[in-house]
């Protein structure tokens, strides 16, 4: 393989993690956007959302639902339902930390509620371990070979198609949901200025719940993606991705969902790409060396409002 | 009939205490303008109205019920819509967004009501698809005022309408408040631009440090000798 067919093999690659990356950064990008604060336990939540999904595949296989994959994919049902059910139970989650904990703390300052996040990422993580074990839990065992496309002799699995294709239609279908949806304005109105929200009549809780469960349900479905790239989930996969999305939240412009999604793919192209150059061992730096950056030079990041 | 009624309110932000016992009514139909020096205490008064801030004491009736103490959107929903001095509109939604916005919590006729919007401000229609952060300070106060008008609200209250607009805009303002208040809007504003208020106005409270000072018909406030040294600046 020569050195431009590589680069464009590696864009290819990047497209996925970045697609990943993607349906984490919008989450934090929303909940920052409306509450003010960074949410550390953003990862976590992503992690949490692969065990659910992991639980309700379990509970599937032993139901014996039809299990057998669909071609050319390397999974069947049971993934496909565990996927759609886990968006929803992580929403869930997430409203179930919020009562408890978040909204009792509405209106302090944000490092209060960052602080917060940071003991929730550490009670999720370590529940997910405790449950679970340290080890690699498999979402699908079976290798998949890759395919040669007939250009530039680039490999992808289908798999990694079906990654793109759900993240994309997920993000398209947020689009339509911030621009289209009264709930979506209100989302948007509410991040621009609470206070006038509220002062418009705007049942601002309502908006936040709104944005925790979907934020964290995109965080779910870039977690089990991310499972099916990788087959495979550990607990502390989460808290592995928070750097990558963070770096793609603040190139973006922390608070608007769009920057996240250019940021996503900015930070999943050029972490793989890199590996052309340098060890891949130093793809996390990348991002942080990005973050670090853009936080010099333009901190508020190349779509950010404020 | 009496629309809003403020009855002695002690309020402030946390340990200080700004209003110390300050009355107001606005009767229907009426344009109440409250004029006084830099905080004299008119935005808090305002806020208290809308529930912004709590007052510790007073009692605020709004067509004879009591209010005092409920949130900002249980009052919107009683019939009473603000529009604050600053940031009072989305900025990354576009005009039309900003509208709805207002009418959040009204499910029926919100096509009827945002084309009267638009006959009280033909600019906006032009402008719908354009977000307001890409407006001038004028277009924003219209967008501003829209909104709040979004809910029919039986009181308007407007906080500084005129501040920071090019002279020529400010009678525009001032013309478009006389035209809400013909569609039955009673309206209790907030003015620096105290002179070009009380002419509009029907009458007229002078507020300094939290307690009120004087009161009478706009024309009474603007021919006071006193009154005209030491707040209109004579």
């Amino acid at each position: 393989m020569d050195f431009t067919s590589r680069i464009f093999q590696l864009a290819l690659y990047g497209i996925v993690s970045g697609s990943i990356i993607t349906l984490g950064a919008i989450g934090l990008s929303l909940t920052y956007g409306i509450l003010k604060f960074a949410n550390f336990a953003h990862g976590d939540v992503m992690a949490t959302g692969a065990f659910l999904a992991l639980i309700f595949l379990n509970l599937f296989q032993r139901l014996a639902l039809p299990s057998s994959p669909f071609h050319p994919l390397s999974f069947g049902l049971p993934l496909v339902l565990a996927f759609i059910l886990c968006m929803v139970a992580t929403g869930g989650v997430a409203i179930g930390i919020d009562s408890a904990l978040y909204k009792r703390l509405r209106g302090t300052r944000s490092i209060t509620l960052l602080i917060a996040s940071v003991g929730v990422a550490f009670i999720l993580r370590n529940v997910l371990q405790f449950i679970w074990g340290p080890d690699p839990r498999y979402y699908i065992k079976k290798i998949q070979v890759s395919v040669r496309l007939p250009i530039l002799g680039l490999r992808i699995k289908h798999d990694q198609v079906f990654i793109i294709i759900v993240a994309a239609c997920l993000v398209i279908f947020l689009h339509f949901f911030l621009t289209r949806t009264r709930m979506g304005k209100a989302m948007r109105a509410t991040s621009d200025n609470m206070d006038l929200a509220k002062v418009s009549g705007i049942d601002t809780e309502k908006v936040i719940k709104w944005t925790w469960v979907i934020g964290s349900a995109l965080a779910a479905a870039g977690a089990v993606l991310a499972g099916i790239d990788n087959k495979f989930i550990t607990p502390s996969f989460g808290w592995d991705m928070l750097l990558p999305i963070f770096a793609a939240v603040i190139l973006g412009g922390i608070g608007s969902p769009y920057g996240a999604m250019l940021g996503g793919m900015v930070i999943g192209l050029s972490s793989e790409i890199s590996t052309a150059f340098i060890a891949t061992s130093y793809k996390p730096a990348v991002a942080f060396i990005i973050m670090v950056v853009m936080l010099l030079i333009k901190p508020r990041g190349l779509l950010g409002e404020k | 009939m009496i629309v809003l009624n403020v009855e002695n309110i002690i309020a402030g932000y946390g340990e200080t205490e700004i209003l110390h016992g300050v009355s107001c009514k606005v009767e229907k139909k009426e344009i109440v303008t409250i004029i006084g020096p830099n905080g004299a205490g008119k935005s808090t008064l305002m806020k208290a109205i809308l529930g912004l801030l709590k007052p510790t004491q007073g009692k605020i009736f709004f067509s004879n019920k009591d209010i005092t103490g409920k949130n900002p959107n249980q009052i919107v929903q009683e019939g009473i819509c603000y529009v604050p001095q600053s940031d009072n509109v989305f900025p990354s939604l576009t005009v039309e967004e900003n509208l709805e916005m207002g009418a959040f919590i009204r499910r029926d006729g919100f096509r009827e009501k945002i084309n009267e919007v638009y006959q009280i401000f033909p600019d906006l229609k032009e402008k719908r698809k354009v977000k307001a952060k890409k407006l001038s300070g004028g277009q924003r106060q219209m967008v501003a005022m829209g909104r709040a008008l979004m809910l029919d609200p039986a009181l308007l209250l407007l906080d500084e309408p005129s501040a920071g607009l090019a002279p020529r805009l400010v009678q525009t303002i001032f013309n478009k408040i006389i035209q809400i208040n013909e569609k039955e809007v009673s309206i209790l504003m907030v003015e620096q631009n105290a002179r070009r208020a009380l002419e509009i106005s029907h009458r007229g409270y002078v507020l300094a440090m939290g307690h009120n000072r004087f009161e009478g018909s706009g024309e009474d406030i603007l021919s006071n000798e006193e009154i005209g040294k030491l707040y209109l600046g004579e």
